[in-house]
């Protein structure tokens, strides 16, 4: 079930569009909010929530990349794999959150503390390499810097 | 008309059209995927590339989508230009880099839209050397099977199961070259319309699972056009058979009709003609070895027909020369319609009425035209699921028209129509017993008792013509009759659309007065695809012939022609009705409770096995043809046995022949009402160029072989004496007149796509007209049928309820319901009561009650319906195994602990 | 030199309304509401004003496709775009975490000329800091009547809502950005009808980028003639410039409109690092054409970059050092284009990825000569017109040049069956 939290923010987002449905992106994002991600009993209930079809909610949600439809870790690295970060060596960093983690592109430590993501541009080329780690972002990032900054998060 | 010029040759073309429609109207050979006629164009898989010029000076000229740009007097393009070319190549190739090598083992081979596009575009070789992605398929049903590897990104799955059908359990999902498309899960599909996908998509990923069972190549199928069997739409189809088995159904596009799709029922419905439970010989019962041959059953027949008083029950599932044949056999005094007296009685009043001319029937295509449609109390999803789908389709192109007004987008447009739309919607009101999935796109939709649908009815035509009778003091009923008749006021092209299965009178008779008060055409959904053949014949009720044998006595010989008595009437009447008569004679082509009752039982051939004239609910005729000679020669049409019956008892013309065009003239003159109905075809001597039509492809294969395990040497040919139709591939290559399309193929269109070469244009009608000739003739003169008898409000009654049938797209139907695929779809008998009527009457949902009618009961489970007003009870009706009642009829329902007693 | 865009910029403690308002922040919207809506998008037409989201269209026309007046629809939508996703690009960032009220000052009197009633900010996932501050600042600009209704006694009432987004560089193109918002898969729509007409919801609609809306209080303040004077070019007004890869002082200035590639480099981002020499530049973001060291005089204005084969863009541009080896470089760029292509068409879905693999093959030695062709065809057949929206067309602009500037590289490796950087 929805808990209370979500379908406030739910109704909140909905009073802002015309029509139900198009509050469905928000809907998802509270819900991976509150849980990391968008399980298939959750999407369901957003469904049914919103009158929609699961097949038309999972449509919308697969679309983007950063609803998660599996379960991620509890936190989030996305590693920014785009130009400016490439031309100053983003790749460094991916192998040395390898070497760190055990874990590749995609994947989830075995103690679900961190999951590992490609992740577009951030923005940030006038500071690249770049990283964020769920909402906080690094920039100028070294290899050397990587160990204390995932020690931030447990 | 605009004038375009391709490859520098003038073309009159219509306006409002895009380049592809009318590229492909003027003959020329343009591939396209996404783009389809009924979905119109979104312009995403780029196939369709031409070039077009500024002007006359302009040569390097820009590409574009064809379907994506309108026509334009003056306009210049090309086909033939060399980069238009090699983009539509290139397209092709970039289809390919991802779809699987599978053409051999692909069930769409040879069918394929995807193949006949590359060997159009000329793409032969190929470049991209990498891994080709694989996706998971998923299980989809029991009629759909699924081969994700194979798509190619068309979008048209969705966009007909979604837009056209409104289903919304299949989507596009993920995204870039990972898109996917299918279920959220794995799961039934759910809409009755998803067999379409089997044809909609051009390529194999989605693909007909009951063909699968007994595959065969299209190429290889015998196939005759032919006309649905499972209700009274009369969709046309093509059946197709191979080694003496249906082994599939396709849409025959029929412009006026069905269109470019069938509902599930039709599709799926065939295999009966496979089943065990056929009669294959004649059986005589009581005597030791009961299999006769055919002499020794005209022997006996030659008997009983001499020395004993005939009485014939036709068929509302049989072909009017089959009915016919009974009657001519017994005498037109002795023959009976094989349905209720209710039913019976509801169906002439409708055929009465057309007969009129005061009242026209829509269209399919007419119902899709409409601009405002009011159903009053028919379910039509249940029982007429094409017109259900056409309603569908007024609701969503009256809102499509309105914005294509307001802001000059063309029509074809199909994203930005739809963005503009929005939410909006064209007029329906909905007006059912309990409710249907149409309601989901009804402006006004509500629940209510059969009288007061009437009742609704009679208050909007009183607002529309105030000389007409009002319903008083019900103020909530008179606001809804105002908001439909405002409605109702506006529109250009109305249809009321009505059925029999309330068996309410009212309902009908406001149905024709509102018509009549806004001049609207009707449609009147009936049970059966015959059954307005059968009413206009004019015969009195199965209830009729029982009261007759009870009160003449046992001297009759009873002949039944393909029904199921027990399906129409209640088992203690026809047990009677059996127990009453000296002889029962039936003839049917699959085993049931009345054909056990025959002493005498002669084997029919299904539709598949032979020709015939079904009347559809608009009073149109349309022939079917026969698709294959079955093994059993001794299986005939029930005409062909009722006619040498006929002469038998006449003594008359042994060795002469007879057939179905005789047969029809013949009617014509006995029977005037049905005056043109020799025009629905060609007759039998018919040929073009001395050619007959071949019902078999020009690559049919294995000819020689495929009974080689029997027989080295190749049988002869059978010769068919009764149809324009060869069974062989040799023939007229060319177009056939309409009636007689027994498939669509044309040089370099093997798919399905090829209907466009037979049509005027895409999505119009088959070039020389939509096949079938409606029996009902214009009007001369009209005298308005106003009604003026309303009924009182609906009351409940104490512990009774009054009885009404539920039926089920999948699973009500007779015939279909031997289709194992329908049969694990269909749902169980039941009964269905309101909420508070099943409080009240202390049971769960779930558990079993005692229904109690006329002395005889029955146990259902039972379960809540929502909307349905209280003091009615909706009785699954036609499925295997639910019970037959008096409907309309008042029932008494007790409440059981779980489990029974 | 006048920076009106980023003069009150403050990445540490951006300016409040209350703040702004001291520096005369939300003159131009009690400016705006005295004059007639026409008056104003007049005003934006005739300063030159172009798109700062990577077209370059005038903006004051683009306002005056929509339908005004009684009969006009209603509601009317007003969308900034904020979802800045170009790879290498990084101007909106600091206008949006440096100055939201600029914005938001921008998009009121936008919508005003064009009498919308709901305006949404559309802002990529990762802009956790703008989010927040846009959300405050829209909460302030309520609180002190600049949005809801009757805005300063005017009679006329405006929305403004944040919408973040969940992904993908497609909900960039103004199209799909609107079925974005409409809680739809962002594939995008075919034009016409463009948005003006039938937009978000079906509704008269505008989408402008972060940067247009912030020229917008400047104009209406100081007037087209200034706007245009602000420029050394025929494009008008100031431009947020921006320089990553290995320069010494990545960064995004605000300067007139016209500086010359070398300008930026060598002065505003203090020249190549030690070591490093240009090889080429992509002058704004992933989807332009490259330029090389003959480019470096070329004014960056939209007519100039255009003239030296390539496109002005974003105009934050990238610059490719020699210690980078192109096809490495161009792969990472097709990787990009075909992760973020939409499914939609046939060209792009299938398209790049195709051009991504052969980049990979060639990139690891495994290349053939005719995987160049190969290459050509695809920067051939996936141009403007020939796939549904500019997605392919803007990721071929970095293959075609590369294939043009760069071929010996792409030979080398193919001949070496290796990477020789
Ligand atoms: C694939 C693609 C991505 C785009 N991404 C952005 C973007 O992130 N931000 C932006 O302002 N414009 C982007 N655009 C351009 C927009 O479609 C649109 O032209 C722009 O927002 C209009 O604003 P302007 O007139 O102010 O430039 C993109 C275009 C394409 C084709
Ligand atoms: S499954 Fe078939 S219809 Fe659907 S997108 Fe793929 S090819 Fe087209
Ligand atoms: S048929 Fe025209 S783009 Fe698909």
């Amino acid at each position: 079930m929805l808990s209370e939290s979500e379908i406030h923010a739910i109704d909140h987002e909905v009073s802002l569009v015309p029509h139900k449905k198009a509050a469905v992106i928000e809907a998802l994002k509270v819900v991976q909010q509150h849980h990391g991600w968008v399980s298939d009993e959750k999407l369901e209930e957003v469904a049914a929530y919103l009158d929609m079809s699961p097949a038309e909610v999972d449509s919308v949600a697969t679309f983007y990349n950063l609803i998660f439809r599996k379960p991620v870790g509890r936190h989030v690295i996305l590693l920014c794999d785009s130009i400016s970060c490439y031309v100053m060596g983003y790749k460094k960093l991916y192998e040395a959150l390898h070497e760190h983690l055990h874990i590749k592109f995609g994947e989830t430590t075995p103690d679900g503390r961190f999951t590992l993501l490609p992740n577009a541009c951030l923005g940030c080329c006038d500071h690249a390499p770049a990283l964020m780690v769920g909402e906080d972002l690094y920039r100028d990032v070294q290899v050397q810097d990587l160990e204390n900054i995932l020690a931030q998060y447990k | 008309m605009p004038t375009i010029y391709i490859d520098n040759k003038p073309y009159e073309v219509k306006e409002g059209k895009n380049l592809l429609e009318a590229c492909l109207t003027l003959g020329f050979d343009l591939p396209y995927f996404c783009w389809h006629p009924a979905l119109n164009s979104v312009g995403a898989c780029r196939q369709c590339a031409v070039k077009v010029y500024k002007d006359e000076a302009d040569t390097k000229g820009r590409l574009v989508m064809s379907c994506m740009e309108g026509v334009k007097d003056g306009m210049r393009l090309s086909i033939n230009d060399q980069t238009a070319k090699a983009f539509r190549e290139q397209i092709i190739e970039w289809l390919m880099t991802n779809h699987p090598h599978d053409c051999p083992v692909c069930d769409e081979g040879g069918s394929c839209h995807l193949q006949d596009m590359t060997v159009m575009t000329g793409h032969d070789y190929r470049r991209y050397t990498f891994r080709k992605r694989t996706y998971k398929n998923q299980y989809l049903g029991p009629l759909l099977h699924h081969e994700m590897n194979r798509c190619i990104q068309c979008y048209r799955c969705v966009r007909y199961y979604r837009d056209y059908a409104g289903g919304d359990d299949l989507n596009v999902f993920a995204a870039h070259n990972h898109v996917y498309f299918g279920r959220d899960k794995d799961g039934v599909l759910q809409s009755p319309f998803s067999g379409n996908l089997a044809e909609v998509c051009p390529t194999g990923v989605f693909t007909d699972k009951t063909l699968k069972e007994h595959y065969t190549r299209k190429w290889d199928l015998t196939m005759a056009p032919s006309v649905c069997n499972h209700c009274s739409v009369g969709c046309n189809i093509i059946a197709g058979e191979r080694y003496g088995e249906l082994r599939c159904i396709l849409n025959r596009y029929n412009g006026d009709v069905n269109g470019y799709f069938i509902c599930d029922r039709g599709r799926y419905g065939y295999e009966f003609v496979n089943s065990e439970n056929r009669i294959k010989q004649p059986i005589i019962r009581n005597r030791t070895g009961e299999a006769a041959s055919e002499e020794e059953l005209m022997r006996s027949m030659g008997t009983i027909l001499t020395h004993q008083k005939l009485l014939g029950i036709g068929s509302p599932r049989a072909s009017v020369e089959s009915n016919f044949a009974l009657m001519q056999l017994v005498g037109h005094d002795n023959f009976y319609q094989g349905v209720s007296e209710a039913e019976a009685y509801l169906t002439r009043k409708i055929a009465g009425w057309m007969q009129t001319g005061s009242i026209r029937s829509a269209s399919l295509k007419e119902i899709e035209q409409s601009d405002v449609v009011v159903v009053l109390g028919e379910d039509i999803w249940n029982t007429a699921p094409m017109m259900a789908l056409a309603v569908r389709q007024s609701v969503v192109k009256t809102a499509a028209a309105q914005a294509a007004q307001k802001t000059n987008l063309p029509l074809w447009h199909d994203a930005a129509i739809k963005e503009y739309v929005q939410d909006q919607k064209g007029f329906l009101a909905n007006i059912t017993v309990a409710g249907s999935p149409l309601d989901e796109i009804a402006a006004h939709q509500q629940c209510l008792a059969p009288d007061d649908i009437a009742r609704l009815g009679w208050a909007i035509a009183h607002e529309l013509d105030a000389s007409l009778p009002g319903v008083s003091n019900d103020e909530s009923l008179l606001q809804q009759a105002q908001a439909i008749a405002n409605a109702l006021k506006t529109a250009k092209n109305p249809v009321i659309i009505s059925g029999i299965t309330c068996y309410n009178e009212s309902i009908l008779t406001a149905a024709v007065t509102l018509a009549t008060a806004c001049h609207a055409k009707v449609g009147f959904a009936l049970p059966e695809c015959n059954s307005m053949g059968l009413a206009l014949m004019q015969a009195p009720s199965l209830e009729k012939a029982v009261d007759r044998m009870q009160r003449e006595g046992d001297s009759f010989t009873v002949v039944v022609l393909e029904n199921d008595l027990y399906r129409n009437i209640s088992a203690t009447l026809v047990d009677d009705f059996f127990s009453h008569c000296r002889n029962a004679v039936v003839i049917d082509s699959l085993h049931n409770a009345t054909t056990e009752k025959a002493q005498v039982l002669i084997p029919s051939a299904t539709f598949a096995e032979g020709d015939g004239t079904l009347v559809n609910y608009e009073g149109r005729a349309q022939r079917y043809f026969q698709v294959f000679v079955p093994a059993e020669g001794i299986i005939k049409e029930s005409w062909k046995w009722l006619w040498h019956l006929y002469l038998l008892k006449m003594q008359a013309g042994n060795g002469h022949d007879h057939y179905p065009n005789e047969l029809l003239e013949k009617l014509e003159s006995v029977l005037p009402q049905f005056k043109g109905i020799t025009k629905s075809s060609p007759p039998r001597h018919f040929t073009i160029h001395g050619e007959r039509i071949p019902r078999e492809p020009h690559r049919y294969s294995g000819r020689t072989a495929m009974l080689a395990d029997r027989n080295v040497s190749e049988p002869k040919p059978v010769q068919d004496n009764d149809s324009p139709f060869s069974f062989t591939m040799e023939g007229f290559k060319g177009l056939p007149p309409a009636p007689l399309i027994p498939f669509f193929w044309a040089p370099g269109w093997n798919s399905v796509q090829a209907v466009t070469k037979y049509q005027e244009e895409p999505g119009g009608s088959l070039k020389g007209g939509d096949p079938g000739i409606s029996l009902f003739k214009e009007p001369t003169q009209t005298t308005p049928l106003v009604f003026h008898e309303i009924p009182e409000a609906f009351a409940v009654r104490h512990q009774k309820w009054l009885l009404l049938p539920q039926y089920h797209v999948l699973g009500s139907g007779e015939l279909s319901s031997y289709t194992k695929a329908l049969q694990e779809l269909s749902p169980q008998p039941s009964i269905a009561l309101s909420a508070e009527d099943l409080q009240g009457l202390g049971v769960e949902e779930g558990s079993s009650v005692q229904l109690k009618i006329n002395g005889t009961s029955c146990m259902l489970p039972v379960k809540i319906q929502k909307g349905l007003p209280k003091g009615i009870a909706l009785v699954a009706a036609g499925l295997q195994g639910s019970p037959v009642m008096s409907w309309g009829e008042w029932g008494k329902i007790d409440g059981m602990t779980n489990g029974g007693e | 030199m006048e920076k009106p865009l980023t003069q009150h910029i403050n990445l540490q403690q951006p300016l409040s309304l209350k703040e702004y308002e001291a520096k005369g922040g939300y003159s131009a919207v009690r400016k705006a509401l005295k004059m007639t809506p026409q008056e104003v998008q007049k005003m934006v037409q005739e300063s030159n004003l172009k798109g700062r989201g990577g077209a370059g269209f005038n903006t004051g026309m683009k306002w005056s496709f929509v339908p005004m007046g009684e009969n006009a629809p209603h509601p009317k939508y007003l969308v900034a775009n904020a979802d800045e996703m170009e790879p290498g690009t990084f101007k909106d960032r600091l206008l949006l975490e440096g100055h939201p009220h600029q914005l938001i000052e921008g998009m009121i009197v936008a919508a005003y000329a064009i009498q919308a009633d709901i305006s949404y900010v559309f802002l990529r996932w990762a802009y956790k800091k703008a989010a927040a501050l846009i959300r405050k600042s829209i909460a302030e600009a309520y609180e002190a009547g600049y949005l809801g209704n009757d805005i300063l006694g005017s009679g006329w009432s405006l929305q403004m809502h944040l919408h973040t987004g969940v992904g993908r560089y497609m909900c960039g193109e103004e199209t799909a950005l609107l079925n974005a918002l409409e809680g739809k898969r962002a594939t995008p729509r075919a034009k016409p009808p463009f948005p003006q007409i039938s937009g978000l919801f079906g509704k008269p609609t505008i989408v402008n980028n972060v940067e247009t809306f912030c020229c917008i209080p400047h104009i209406v303040n100081n007037g087209a003639d200034w706007f245009k004077g602000l420029s050394k070019s025929e494009d008008a007004g100031t431009k947020i410039y921006g320089v990553s890869g290995k320069v010494n002082r990545p960064g995004a200035w605000e300067l007139p409109m016209g500086v010359t590639v070398r300008e930026l480099i060598e002065e505003h981002a203090g020249g190549m690092k030690n070591g490093y020499k240009i090889r080429g530049i992509l002058p704004g973001g992933a989807s332009t054409d490259f330029l090389t060291v003959d480019h470096l005089d070329v004014k960056m204005d939209f007519k100039s970059v255009a003239a030296a084969g390539s496109r002005m863009g974003t105009g934050t541009m990238i610059v490719m050092d020699d210690a980078t080896c192109p096809v490495g470089f161009v792969h990472n760029l097709q990787h990009f284009f075909a992760q973020e292509s939409c499914g939609w068409c046939t060209p792009c879905r299938e398209g790049l990825p195709w051009v991504e693999r052969i980049l990979l093959s060639i990139e690891k030695g495994e290349g053939r000569t005719e995987d160049l062709e190969l290459l050509q065809m695809h920067a051939q057949f996936l141009g403007p017109g020939n796939t549904f929206c500019a997605l392919a067309p803007g990721a071929m602009e970095p293959l075609q040049s590369a294939l043009k500037y760069f071929r010996d590289d792409f030979e080398r490796h193919i001949h070496q069956k290796g990477c020789p950087y």
